[in-house]
């Protein structure tokens, strides 16, 4: 055991090409918090490879970490389960922190539980708000606990989970409920560079990791990222559809919307099973969360899980023709109506806001003109 | 050629679509009898790669639950579908294990069959959504992971080694499946055995056979602490040859094995909340706010009003 970082606070960055993901430095803003709150330091656990990398640590110290574990090796290079958790595992082994926490993403979601079950401690996924409290049980009192706070059972709970036996505390955190720390390019800190030995066994040696020929029996064959990634997280407005959009032809409704404003198309998961739009659009606790300036919801009526995802839109505009829909109680606007008449009118007040310019009147003189005839030719 | 041996963990699940307040136990445990119990969505994906697999390549599909008592009816469901063999493991020592405690125990079962050539379960269970049981027993067994799998690309089957001077050598086989990740996907390949969690995008799952829901139909649980599956060999004494497969084989009558921790020869202390390192403090049911949204009215008026407002604060435009 290393005193000097013992019982720190750790998260373990996750990296493409030489760059961190942006739930990492998410993580890190929020594991500064805990550390000062623990008079600890904030370690971060960097493993890849390639000259990227160490841009990407000083980087971390920029966001809130005191040390960062930087670990480099040509056959780092890609994640893969079993070497990365090894890593982990073992530099957890030697410096003991007291809480380790992951992004919960694909792949943050393969590596924790193994190296969990590695180190024989708990895990809690999803988190979606981390704290620091006490505990009592069976008449011993816990000091300064990780909460780990997460939706349950399909959203309809939300449980705080402890593990007040059990070191490290670990946990998996959602992207986008945490926020970025800024980048502060004067912090202090250091970079512990990590010998990696590669060996065929599995040896002992005296500084350092060992990966052996058994952590690499998984081989990577291809990677296909997709080039246009939908940017929901970073949407300033977000138009989603939802089962009251109707078909994927309704879609194009609602895709009409967000390109008029100048938003992303999002989606509630049941649109996306239905099969009329990809799952990158989708928004909720299985999905992206996004906090938008303002968030449209067309046919949504507004799932726990949906909701998890949207709520903390600044902006929240409901469409729905069910006025009971669950999303009217997160909603700061609504609309009770066919979503098939009020998008169209959406589109057409958004697009002629230019006729009057920036002083246009509360109401366009040509609008009731145009609906008289619209009227008219519907009779 | 040895036969292919495909292990598939499976979990009976409180259906979340229908949850009350009524279902949450004072300790902060789901109390699963107050809820519809349905098979695990995900896990029935992960048992219709396996019978692919089976059509394919032949194979033993063993299904393994750990649960109640009540559990067995996924194995009956997966007897329906075609699993060869079924196992229940149910012990009281085993209750309000998290995901390290389960994995142990399914690890353990996984072991006490002999091992596998793959593992296959859903990528997670819709009560808990952790997606931590799959790679935490592939931990357990000391076998590499792909998770999050939609598809399973090859598998090329263990083989025996050849007569001498032959030339031809023993294989462990191979797996290559390909993943979905944010915004694409991977393909990966590894040496069996492995573990595969399983998504819902792998496969439409196939229904019940009529033949077969009325051959197990109410079939219960027998306990048989050393295993001995030559019931399930046509040609033993013990065999009860309950149908013919498609190409005219004997296809014996499976029964559902039972196994407790005695069985198991498993670590008390590594069992069910003993087990467990997490524990639930506390409990929140998620109560829906007081509307407060200003409704808009759906016409033409209401809708250029909003939209204005929403210009002038800059939320639009």
């Amino acid at each position: 055991m290393n005193s000097a970082t013992a019982n720190d606070v750790w998260v373990v960055v996750e990296q493409h090409d030489g760059v961190a993901a942006e739930v990492s430095l998410e993580l890190l803003g929020r594991a500064r918090e805990l550390a000062d709150q623990l008079h600890v330091q904030v370690g971060a656990v960097l493993v890849g490879a390639g000259d990227a990398l160490k841009d990407a640590a000083t980087a971390l110290v920029g966001r809130g970490a005191d040390t960062v574990f930087f670990v480099a090796h040509g056959d780092l290079e890609h994640y893969l389960a079993q070497p990365y958790a090894e890593v982990v595992t073992s530099l957890v082994r030697e410096h003991e922190p007291q809480i380790v926490l992951y992004g919960a993403t694909t792949t943050g979601r393969d590596l924790a539980p193994r190296v969990a079950s590695a180190l024989r401690t708990g895990l809690t996924a999803d988190c979606t708000d981390l704290r620091i409290g006490d505990h009592s049980l069976k008449g011993e009192d816990y000091k300064d606990l990780l909460y780990q706070i997460r939706p349950a059972f399909g959203g309809n709970i939300i449980a705080t989970i402890i593990s007040p036996l059990h070191r490290p505390q670990m946990a998996t955190v959602r992207e986008g409920v945490m926020v970025m720390p800024e980048e502060d390019p004067r912090r202090d800190g250091r970079i512990l560079v990590v010998p990696v030995t590669r060996a065929h066994e599995r040896i002992a040696v005296r500084d350092g990791v060992v990966l052996s020929d058994s952590d690499f029996m998984v081989k990577l064959i291809k990677r296909v990222q997709e080039e246009k990634r939908v940017d929901l997280k970073g949407a300033r407005i977000v138009v989603s559809g939802g089962v009251g959009v109707g078909s994927r032809e309704g879609f194009a409704l609602v895709e009409e919307l967000a390109r008029t404003v100048g938003g992303v198309v999002g989606a509630s998961r049941a649109a996306v099973d239905a099969g009329w739009i990809a799952h990158d659009h989708q928004v909720g606790q299985t999905g992206t969360t996004v906090r938008p300036k303002l968030y449209i919801a067309c046919g949504i009526s507004g799932s726990v899980q949906h909701r998890a995802g949207m709520d903390q839109s600044a902006r929240i505009l409901a469409i729905n023709d069910d006025p009971l829909a669950p999303i009217f109680s997160v909603a700061h606007y609504g609309v009770v109506g066919d979503l098939h008449k009020v998008i169209p009118l959406l589109i057409q007040a958004y697009k002629t806001k230019g006729a009057g310019g920036e002083a246009a009147p509360a109401t366009v003189p040509a609008a009731p003109a145009q609906s008289a005839v619209a009227d008219g030719g519907a009779s | 050629m040895p036969q292919l041996r495909i292990v598939v963990l499976v979990k009976q699940v409180p259906d979340t679509a229908n949850v009350t307040g009524e279902a949450m136990k004072e300790d902060g445990t789901v109390n699963r009898a107050a809820l519809p119990a349905v098979f695990n969505p995900e896990d029935l994906n992960a048992l219709e790669e396996a019978l692919k697999l089976r059509d394919r390549h032949g194979a033993r599909v063993t299904v393994v639950t750990m649960g109640p008592p009540a559990a067995v009816q996924v194995l009956r469901e997966s007897l329906y579908r075609g699993a060869d063999e079924v196992i229940l493991l149910t012990d009281k020592a085993f209750a309000g294990a998290d995901t390290l405690a389960t994995s142990y125990a399914l690890s353990l079962a996984v072991q006490k069959l002999g091992g596998a050539d793959l593992v296959l379960c859903g990528r997670q269970a819709i009560d808990g959504d952790t997606a931590q049981v799959g790679p935490q027993t592939a931990e357990k067994l000391g076998y590499p992971q792909i998770t999050c799998v939609s598809r399973i690309d090859e598998l090329v089957a263990p083989a025996a080694g050849g007569e001498a001077g032959s030339g031809a050598h023993a294989s462990a086989g191979s797996v290559t499946a390909t993943r979905s990740i944010e915004g694409g996907f991977e393909t990966l390949a590894s040496p069996l055995p492995c573990l595969l969690t399983v998504t819902g995008e792998a496969n439409d799952p196939r229904p019940a056979s009529v033949k077969l829901v009325m051959t197990y139909k109410g079939i219960a649980a027998e306990a048989m602490p050393e295993y001995d599956d030559s019931y399930l060999n046509p040609e033993s004494d013990d065999a009860q040859v309950c149908m013919f497969s498609r190409d005219g084989k004997p296809v014996c009558r499976a029964k559902v094995v039972q196994w407790d921790q005695e069985a198991l020869s498993a670590d008390h202390e590594a069992l069910g909340l003993r087990g467990s390192p997490t524990r639930v403090k506390e409990i929140e049911s998620v109560v829906l706010a007081q509307s407060e949204a200003r409704m808009v009215a759906p016409d033409e008026a209401g809708i250029t009003e909003l939209v204005h407002e929403l210009i002038e604060e800059h939320i639009l435009g």
